[in-house]
């Protein structure tokens, strides 16, 4: 009985080391060494059309001497912060509202009904912006035949219109994962606060926000890491008063064949979520939403 | 009355709200309804023309195809080593599975960008074609991260008494997976799947990196922005839209169901 238990045991672990690897070896193969090559080829030239191996920082000096490469990086850093600390602002009144004052046999219902949009086709997303705030369009519209303005306002292609398209969407991601950290906390805790005699504001001031912070920093996280390296939504709601290092990533790759350059870029990008994340990461516990 | 004063701004928060939210959803489908050259007001319609138009695009249906076989067949790769993976940490836990859980969640904080860059790199290097193979690739390196926690999160003690049960019973290790397992995780596992074509369905710039003649719907789309506004968009844009609802909605009813009958 005491060897057949023994058996397996050893039966079960060896299938069990085989079951994970498919999808290491898979995740190796492809992510980690395109990852690598990313890297490696970020020293090399394109000497004559071809990649050549070089070794050399040349390409990371041209990235920083030409300002508006820089400039690009720092573009994407700001349009990504304000977007992400904006749709924090909206979405945890939202959160707090759905979590706390909607009745909790509707909250499920209310929620999914909240991000809904979030499946609208990603291409699309900030196209129908451009069709709410362009010249044209339907607030312009509006304000025009209330007479509230002469001229048209113009919103889109700025800065502004890029902002709020992100805020658009991420509103609604970080609604979700803010709400998730909400319900989680026990009800009992504001209850003692309060027969302790706390307000109401003191009990959010001292119990809810504190122990909401986890659902924010994983929400603000996913947000700045979609957001500073998303192109459609600059691309089309941004104009071309301002380039953000996506566009810049793409125009290298599509125009001039640039692999080395756009590799440059991709690792500055990636070096400035990893910052981000180290910034971030005592917040950071994944599991908990 | 009371508690009525108290939800007001509330109330009104939550309907303001709602309304950015759906603001240009509204805008995009009801423009897709335009029966003139332009999506914007005044609103003449409803006329179905600029789905008869979209419908009667060869590329545009032939992209959509394409999009449906990447999704379809990247999802089951994604469920299968997720749920391959899942198994493996939760059955007994591994050497280093911190580690292994790490490399796994790891492309999650990558951009899709760089994902994508990375990958027409090395094709580039190793000297293979773009093609929708590759996108395929692509779409699975993303979505295995989720696929593989959603269906870890769902694995629990009572998975691993039925394994063993299974075993004591003499099911050899493939049995007790494919049986077994397999079943009692059904609800995760379409989850998992319904979630990863979704978003393979929905995704754009590794499609747009990694294809080259044969291309993905919202590659299409995005090449019809270029030439401004148009009905055209809107009729395809709300297309993209129903059918990630539908399967969406139809893998909430579905996953409920499959889990309140075992009750």
């Amino acid at each position: 009985m005491l060897a057949k238990a023994k058996l397996t045991k050893r039966k079960t672990f060896e299938f069990t080391r085989w079951a994970v690897h498919p999808a290491l070896i898979f995740t190796f193969l492809f992510f980690v060494l395109p990852l690598l090559a990313m890297l490696i080829v970020s020293f090399w030239q394109r000497i004559g059309g071809k990649l050549t191996a070089t070794w050399t920082f040349a390409n990371y000096n041209k990235f920083f001497s030409k300002d508006y490469l820089v400039e690009a990086l720092v573009n994407s850093v700001e349009v990504t912060l304000t977007a992400t600390v904006i749709s924090v602002l909206i979405a945890y009144p939202l959160a707090y509202i759905l979590a706390y004052r909607v009745p909790v046999r509707w909250q499920r219902f209310v929620l999914i009904f909240t991000i809904l949009p979030f499946w609208t086709a990603y291409v699309v997303r900030s196209y129908s912006w451009l069709l709410v705030i362009s010249e044209n369009g339907i607030i312009n519209v509006i304000l025009t035949s209330l007479g509230l303005i002469d001229q048209p306002l113009e919103m889109a292609y700025s800065r502004g219109a890029t902002v709020l398209g992100f805020v658009h969407f991420f509103t609604m991601l970080m609604t979700l994962t803010i709400y998730a950290n909400l319900v989680q906390i026990k009800p009992s805790y504001r209850k003692a606060a309060a027969d302790l005699g706390a307000s109401p504001l003191q009990i959010f001031l001292r119990i809810t926000l504190p122990l909401s912070i986890p659902g924010v920093a994983v929400g603000a996280f996913i947000t700045f890491v979609i957001a500073i390296g998303d192109y459609i939504n600059p691309q089309i709601l941004g104009g071309g008063n301002e380039v953000l290092i996506p566009q810049a990533i793409i125009l290298q790759v599509s125009r001039a064949a640039n692999f080395p350059m756009a590799s440059v870029m991709s690792v500055m990008l990636m070096v400035v979520v990893i910052v981000v994340y180290f910034i971030s990461a005592k917040h950071l516990k994944m599991e908990r939403v | 009355m009371r508690t009525w004063v108290r939800n007001t701004p509330a109330a009104v928060y939550l309907l303001v709200a709602l309304a950015f939210i759906y603001l240009p959803v509204v805008v995009l489908v009801l423009f897709s309804f335009q029966d003139g050259p332009l999506p914007v007001p005044p609103f003449n319609g409803p006329s179905l023309h600029w789905y008869e138009k979209m419908f009667g695009n060869e590329r545009l249906i032939e992209s959509l195809i394409n999009s449906v076989v990447v999704a379809i067949l990247s999802a089951v790769v994604t469920t299968f080593l997720g749920f391959l993976a899942a198994y493996g940490m939760a059955r007994r836990t591994p050497r280093f599975a911190g580690s292994i859980r790490f490399s796994l969640m790891a492309p999650l904080t990558v951009s899709y960008l760089i994902i994508g860059i990375g990958l027409l790199i090395t094709l580039n290097i190793v000297g293979i074609s773009k093609s929708l193979f590759a996108v395929g690739i692509g779409h699975v390196v993303i979505n295995l991260p989720l696929c593989f926690a959603i269906i870890y999160s769902q694995f629990g003690d009572h998975t691993r008494n039925i394994d063993d049960a299974a075993r004591d019973l003499g099911a050899s290790d493939f049995q007790t997976l494919l049986h077994v397992i397999a079943h009692v995780m059904k609800p995760s596992l379409f989850a998992s799947f319904c979630l990863s074509a979704t978003l393979s369905w929905d995704e754009f710039i590794i499609a747009f990196l990694l294809s080259r003649f044969d291309v993905t719907l919202p590659v299409i789309i995005f090449e019809m922005l270029r030439s401004g506004l148009t009905p055209e968009v809107n009729a395809a844009g709300t297309l993209v839209f129903a059918i990630s609802v539908t399967t969406v909605i139809v893998a909430a009813i579905t996953v409920s169901a499959l889990t309140s009958g075992r009750k």
